[in-house]
Order: C-alpha cells, then structure tokens, then sequence
C-alpha cells in the first residue's frame, strides 16, 4: 500500500461551535477518531448529530474551533492543501460543475490535480466506463438522476487516486435499487484498498458496509468499535417497549427480578425492559398492565442490533 | 507497487482480489468498479500552484467558449444600440426634437467621440462585475458547488484570485468586442475621431480596469445576500453606469462641481478617463497619476478584499 504509515484520520477533542447572532450553537464538541489505512469506516448518528460537521473539518472546508484533526497525518487548518491532495469528497448535495458535462467534470478534477490533457482525458474516459456512466458523457448534471449524480461524485472523487474518500450520506435520497448498487460500488472499492469513511444515519447502512462505526449523538462519540463489539458491549440486550394508557403499573417493576433482565426504565406511561433472554417479558407487561386495569397502547420488541445500541447509549429511540 | 498504466489493464490487483474473466461482461453493471478506480495505480503527478491555477483558467475557457454567443451577445446589444440611436439617429433626425446637440457643429468633438471610450468602459466594468457576482452566487448558494474547485489542491484565497482573473479576462474580451461595434456605427460626417495615443496608458487602463472591476464584483457578490441580488442592480450597478462619465468627460463635470466630486468613488469613472487618455488624448481628461493610481491601488486593495470575504464565506 501507498498509504502512509499511522492512521488515515486521526481527531482529538475536535469541536466547532458556530456563531450566529442568536448565539453560538455547538455542533461537534469532543470528537475523539482513529481511522486506519483500509478500514472502511462510519459515524452514524441521526441528523443533525455533528457528523457533517465532522466530516467538513476532515475535508478541510470547517474550520474547527478546538482540538486537533489530521488526515493522512496532516493537520487539516495548518496544512489543508496537503490534507486536500489526498483525499477525496462526495458530499451530500449535487457539487458537480453545473457548466460542464459528466466527462468535463472528470477530466477537469483530473487536470486540478497535476493531470496533463491528455492524461486527464484517458482517466476520464476511464472512469467513466468504471462507473457505467459511459452513455453519460455528455450528460449534464442537472439532467442526471439521482444515481447518476452520486455515481458521478464518487468518479470524480476518485480521480485524483485519493488515499481517504469521504462520503457524507451517500445513499439518503436513492431509492432502494440504486442504494443496493451503491453499496456494492463501495464494498468493491474497499476491497481494493480503499480507505473509506461515511456517514449515515441509516442503522442498516453502517451494519452492512462499516468495519468500525462510531456512533454520534449531539456532536459527541458516544461509543466507538466493531459492529459486533458494539453489539455485544452496548446491545447484547432485547429491548422490549411497552405504552399503556394509564399510569405503568406496579406491577412491572416485578421483572426487574426476573432470571436475563438487565434493567428496566419506567417512563411517563411507558416501560422499556432491557432483556439478555426476552421469552415471556412481553406477555407479563402485558399482563401486569390487564392486573391494574391499564390498556396497552404500544408495544414493541427489539433484537439486538445497532438500534438496540443506540437505545442503550442514549435512552432515546432512534429516529432517522 | 503499481498496476500498469494502461486503461485495458485487467491483472489482479495489488490487493491480492480477483477480477471477474474480462469477457464475461453482462449488462454494464455500475457496481463493478475495476481495479483501476481506486486504490494504487500509476503515481499522480504533483500538482503545482501555477498548474491547477491554470486547469481552473482552462475550465472558465471552456465555459466562456461553450456560452460564448450567449454572452457577449448581452454584452454588444445595448452600447450598440446606444451609439445607433445617439451617434446615427439623432444626427439625422437632425435639429428635430432638440436634438441637435448630439451632432457635431463647428469642428467640436461628436457625441461619439465622447461615447466610444466611455462606452467601451462600461462594457468592460459591467461585464467584469457580472462575470464575477452571477456564477458565485450560483456556487454559494443551496448546492454549494463551490465545494467543487474549494477542494482542489491550492489555498481558498487563490481560488478567490483565480475567480478575479476569470471574471477580469471576460470583461477585457468584452471591451475588445465592444470598440469595434462602437467605433464603426455612426452617421455621416459624426465619425469618432479615435486614434491611439498612448499604448502604455490603454494596456494598463484595459487590464487593471478589467481586474478592478472583477474583483469589486467578486467582494459584492461574497457579501451580498442572493436573494437581494435584484437590489444589487438596481442600486449598484444602474447608478454607476449612468454617472459613471460614459456620456460627458469627467471634466465636463465642472458646472456641476458637486456631482464631479460625488462620482469620485465611481470606479468607472477612472476606467473611461483611462480611455479617453488613451483613445481621445486630444480631449480634456483626467491626469495619469490620479486614474492611474486608483486603477493599481484599487485592483491591489479590492481583490486582498475581495480574497478575504470569499475565503470566509467558503470556509465555514
């Protein structure tokens, strides 16, 4: 690998607070991240989490308030044009150069970064074929669909052979064909090396495609490691979740308990029981709810898996 | 380290995965990205500020070649007009509708003497600051294409500076197009009597006019809202064109002294008494040192200026 040694995407303590005459609103406040060569990597957090923020900053486009961020051992505010040289950006809205056509947009990223003419035109050409976008070249960006466009992005991100792609939400928007494809697309990529970081505030998303994910709520890391490791320090347990249409019986705080009950949280007319073996909580909620004369209104059992995490971590459903 | 640099190259990659056999190609699935996408493959070269200072030119050629026609037709229509309603018309309408004043009348100069530089002038300040303003809009505002060239490998503030020059050779090619159509349209007996007095003085009034105006341009557009772009015409540009001394030498100004004063701060007023310099030396203008320091030193002050609210605006 070309890639050099330590990690691809290092912060510590990365915070950006943004001023505005209202006030200062804190976006990112205390990113710690290691990415390394290879590693495909996600935050995954819902919106307006920090993650973009985040992911400006690494892209040298945010300036960060404190606390310090390198790429490719780079320090993205001291050095960006090095930071810049090596990495490669799809962002989440449609950046492509309006004014010139698929190949144009391709060969002209090529010729920003030290690609002669001709040069530029070959890899173009290439990527263009790459991408399926060969019946394209013409094509203008605003007449392209929403695959196209992303696909096209990642072309163009691509151009350059960056060490560090990063993709902010690159499948919201897609529909589910185009969404299977694009996953695939990157799959393909890391297992040439790519070293990729995304993020995305699809679950499923992250569980499909990230070697490590990090998940992000309200602009801090909230746990960081294998999808698997998460499940298992975070999220090992079921989640059952129950509503009633009255006050939680008392009944239920007999459970806390029951033999692979981890805990329970009794909220404003709901209960939330956290279970390494769920079989037969549900129907006792229920039951306890039938005892005192409460009505359930809601109820919902969740396996394992990065919701469960997230519901874990933050006690918060996850919304998208 | 490297897989060849030929585009047809289908050996397995550096990584150790497999390719598919070439000739099993199905539908061209999108999601088969080969090796040459991604990963290691032939060195990139390293690009030089100067190098993809000059790719971000080569883009804006081909963008200003692809709308060329488009353009600079907005450009000519109404200093061409202008001159065939005050330089050809009026003359022949003659002393009807009191407009005898636009026809020369014993040896004085003709309204288009008058009109040639200051037309020229303004074509160049007005095209410089809207070559400059109208893309960057487009570019900061919802999709932010900026991001596009705002990642490529050169420090923001040159990005801000290549605008400048883009938005500066648009509005030099302007003016250039611009003379001719002017020079030429005129009734008989009104000919402009135009010849070149002074090179230096007209290279240096064309380029630093050209800049000036672009990056005067590039600061309103980084400060000014989009959606307030309608009030940036009509506030902005409108009066500086009209009292920007197109129509009358600065120094015919004198009987309105409070006016001559005011117009100072017209950036366009130095660009058309350069010209007049120039092109009608034999008219009465104003002095070199006073156009042609505020041409330098306004170009030097606008663009650092101008440099400086782009980079904030792009870097958040």
């Amino acid at each position: 690998m070309t890639a050099s040694p330590g990690p691809a995407v290092r912060t510590v303590d990365l915070h950006k607070t943004y001023t505005s005459p209202r006030g200062d609103v804190p976006a990112v406040r205390g990113i710690d991240l290691e990415v390394r060569p290879g590693e495909f990597f996600g935050l995954l957090g819902p919106n307006g989490a920090g993650k973009s923020t985040t992911i400006g900053m690494l892209t040298t486009l945010v300036v960060p308030t404190s606390g310090t961020a390198e790429v490719c051992g780079f320090d993205v505010a001291r050095r960006p044009v090095e930071v810049k040289r090596r990495i490669g950006m799809v962002s989440q809205n449609n950046t492509l150069d309006a004014d010139l056509t698929a190949f144009e947009n391709l060969e002209f990223r090529g010729r920003y970064f030290g690609l002669g003419a001709r040069d530029a035109r070959r890899r173009a050409e290439e990527l263009l074929e790459l991408f399926g976008l060969t019946d394209r070249r013409k094509g203008v960006p605003f007449e392209m669909s929403g695959g196209q466009v992303k696909r096209l992005m990642i072309a163009r991100a691509l151009v350059h052979r960056p060490e560090v792609l990063f993709l902010d939400e690159p499948t919201a928007g897609l529909d589910p064909q185009n969404r299977a494809n694009l996953w695939e697309l990157l799959r393909g990529l890391q297992s040439r090396g790519q070293t990729i970081l995304l993020t995305t505030h699809y679950m499923e998303e992250a569980e499909a495609l990230c070697d490590r994910v990090a998940v992000v709520d309200h602009g801090t890391v909230l746990a960081s490691d294998t999808v698997e490791g998460l499940k298992g320090s975070a999220g090992t347990d079921t989640v059952i979740t129950v509503s009633f249409d009255g006050a939680v019986p008392e009944g239920v705080h007999a459970l806390d308990r029951r033999e692979g009950v981890s805990r329970i949280e009794v909220g404003d007319g709901q209960v939330r029981v956290f279970a390494r073996s769920p079989a037969g909580v549900l129907g006792e909620l229920v039951a306890a709810g039938a005892a005192a004369g409460v009505g359930v209104t809601d109820a919902a059992q969740l396996r394992p898996s990065l919701e469960t995490v997230f519901l874990t971590l933050t006690g918060r459903e996850y919304r998208d | 380290m490297t897989s060849p640099a030929s585009p047809n190259a289908t050996g397995p990659t550096p990584g150790g995965t497999t390719e598919e056999p070439a000739g099993s190609e199905s539908a061209p699935s999108p999601a088969a990205p080969r090796n040459e996408a991604a990963g290691p493959g032939p060195a990139m070269p390293r690009a030089t500020l100067t190098g993809t200072f000059l790719a971000m030119m080569a883009r804006e050629v081909r963008v200003m070649r692809k709308n060329f026609l488009s353009t600079f037709v907005r450009v000519l229509v109404q200093p061409l007009m202008f001159v065939f309603v005050f330089a050809y018309v009026l003359p022949k309408v003659g002393s009807g509708a009191g407009a005898g004043g636009f026809a020369s009348k014993d040896g004085g100069p003709t309204f288009a003497t008058i009109l040639v530089p200051g037309l020229v002038g303004s074509a160049i300040v007005m095209q410089g600051m809207m070559a400059a303003i109208f893309p960057l809009m487009m570019e900061l505002s919802w999709q932010r294409s900026i991001t596009d060239r705002a990642l490529a490998p050169v420090p923001v503030p040159v990005l801000a500076l290549q605008k400048i020059t883009a938005a500066g050779l648009q509005a030099l090619i302007a003016g250039l197009l611009v003379f001719p159509c002017v020079l030429f349209v005129h009734a008989g007996g009104q000919a402009p009597n135009i010849h070149v007095g002074n090179w230096p003085v007209l290279l240096l009034t064309l380029v630093t006019g050209s800049l000036m105006c672009a990056s005067g341009g590039l600061l309103l557009g980084t400060l000014i809202d989009p959606q307030k772009s309608q009030v940036l015409f009509a506030l902005v540009l409108v009066p500086m064109s009209m009292l920007g001394c197109v129509y009358y030498p600065w120094a015919a100004l004198d009987h309105v002294r409070w006016l001559q004063i005011v117009t100072l701060i017209n950036p366009m007023v130095y660009v058309n008494e350069g010209l007049r310099t120039a092109l009608t030396p034999q008219m009465e203008h104003m002095p070199i040192w006073a156009f042609g320091s505020v041409l330098i030193l306004g170009t030097a002050a606008l663009s650092w200026a101008a440099a400086r609210t782009f980079t904030r605006r792009v870097l958040t």
